[in-house]
């Protein structure tokens, strides 16, 4: 009876702690709210964004239709505020092995719901469910009308893609020649809804860019607070020639569930001499990768969307930029692994829009 | 109990951070204004340059929005790719002018 009443007692104080933070928090940040919203001729303005694709995935000859909607809502408040959202509609349909009508379900995913605010030149503070930084092919080249190859990267399923809780991230020059970027966060488990699943974690990512050369190097680092308590860590890099219309990327990551990297470049021919209205829209994209099987089962593996074995994959792909915000994909690949080589062909068309949700004035 | 440090840790950070801003000489993203002529002409060469180096680093240079458009955007970016508040300022600029 005494442990019921000292559980009771403890479940109460630890409700009361958390109201109190809840109401302390509520009670700094409903004034900062109420505060920005101003108004003149130039301030920004919310904004409805996002992308839409249609795509055929052929990978070992079984033909999956897929479209996709996701949109992204931008909603400024004041001059440090800023509170976004994207939410990812994905239909893919195939035939069933034994052959048949295309059937298959529409998955719904919220990628990130963030309140950001920028305290200073140095500190941004986000509150919600965002992107996890790790790496960057997660946080910055994730969406389909950036991408240069369709297919996702072997090794991203080993960093969790969303986290929800706080996050203190930043950019600021060091010097003259370098600037630092940063972002550390922490996370809460959560399981009330698929779509707002997360794992409880910390982590952190540092980056150097270097404007002059335009490279762009760092780390990240992650660590689960829960069931294994393991430790993931990555590498990656950036880099645009100044010369060269070149765009290159890569990341290493390593974790308990394997270790992999990969590397993607992606050429405009936009310094072609001839038939340059046509040669100027052309991209050529190329990705080599590698992925290590880990301590983990296959099928813990496939259930996480890493591949069942030890894995290399070898993509090229061309791009035809049809209009601002539209691109024409194509590309093939060839997956070697124990369990199997196949072919993966993709071909498809991505659209990104981009509405304003208020009057803009002339440009 | 780490939980709850952990919870105090963040809001003390927060009220902290809240604090230093209203000290801040940087009210959040505007977009600057240029004295004359040649100071307009020297940053927007300045953003263009910045432009490249730090929109390019994920993808193809997007057209010109109108101004209030770009004004969230470019918080978007800020945020995303951890472009600094200079950067930012700049690329603002020449993205408006």
């Amino acid at each position: 009876m005494n442990s019921v009443l000292r559980n009771l007692a403890r479940q109460s104080r630890r409700n009361s702690v958390s109201s109190r933070v809840a109401c302390a928090l509520l009670a700094i940040l409903l004034p900062a709210v109420s505060r920005a919203q101003t108004s003149s001729s130039d301030s920004p303005v919310p904004i409805l964004s996002g992308s839409a694709g249609y795509f055929n995935f052929v990978t070992a000859g079984q033909n999956q239709i897929d479209a996709q909607v996701n949109p992204v809502l931008l909603l400024p408040l004041g001059d440090q505020w800023l509170v976004e959202s994207r939410a990812e509609f994905e239909g893919a349909f195939q035939r069933p092995p034994g052959g048949g009508p295309y059937g298959g379900g529409v998955s719904k995913n919220l990628d990130y719901a963030q309140v950001d605010y920028i305290a200073n030149p140095y500190l941004t503070i986000t509150l919600g469910r965002f992107l996890t930084p790790f790496g960057i092919f997660n946080e910055r080249l994730y969406p389909i009308w950036i991408r240069s190859l369709q297919q996702d990267p072997l090794i991203l399923p080993l960093s969790a893609e969303s986290s929800d809780g706080m996050m203190f991230r930043g950019g600021f020059p060091v010097n003259a020649e370098a600037n630092l970027s940063y972002a550390v966060y922490g996370s809460a488990i959560s399981t009330v809804h698929n779509n707002l699943q997360s794992d409880r974690n910390v982590g952190g990512r540092v980056g150097i860019f270097l404007p002059d050369s335009r490279l762009e190097v760092g780390t990240s680092w992650q660590k689960l607070l829960q069931d294994t308590r393991t430790n993931s860590f990555g590498f990656y890099f950036a880099w645009q020639p100044q010369r060269l219309p070149l765009n290159m990327h890569g990341e290493y990551a390593r974790s308990n569930q394997g270790s992999g990297y990969w590397v993607d470049g992606a050429y405009r021919l936009s310094q072609v001499t001839y038939w340059q209205r046509v040669m100027r829209r052309v991209e050529f994209a190329g990705r080599a990768e590698q992925f290590f099987s880990g301590e983990i089962s296959s099928d813990e593996a496939e259930a996480i969307g890493l591949p069942g074995a030890s894995t290399r994959e070898g993509e090229f792909g061309l791009n035809y930029y049809l209009h601002d915000g539209v691109k024409a994909v194509a590309s093939y690949g060839r997956q070697f692994s124990s369990e199997g080589n196949f072919n993966l062909w993709t071909v498809g068309i991505t659209y990104r829009f981009l509405l304003p949700l208020g009057r803009v004035g002339q440009q | 109990m780490r939980l709850k440090l952990i919870v105090a840790s963040c809001a003390l950070a927060l009220i902290t951070a809240l604090c230093m801003a209203v000290d801040s000489p940087h009210s959040g993203p505007t977009i600057p204004v240029a004295q004359n002529s040649v100071q307009a002409d020297a940053m927007r060469l300045e953003g263009e340059k910045r432009f490249h180096a730090n929109c390019g680093r994920c993808h193809a240079a997007p057209q010109k929005f109108p101004p209030r458009m770009m004004a969230t955007i470019v918080r978007h970016m800020r945020v995303r790719a951890t472009i600094t508040d200079e950067d930012m300022r700049l690329v603002l600029f020449y993205m408006t002018q």
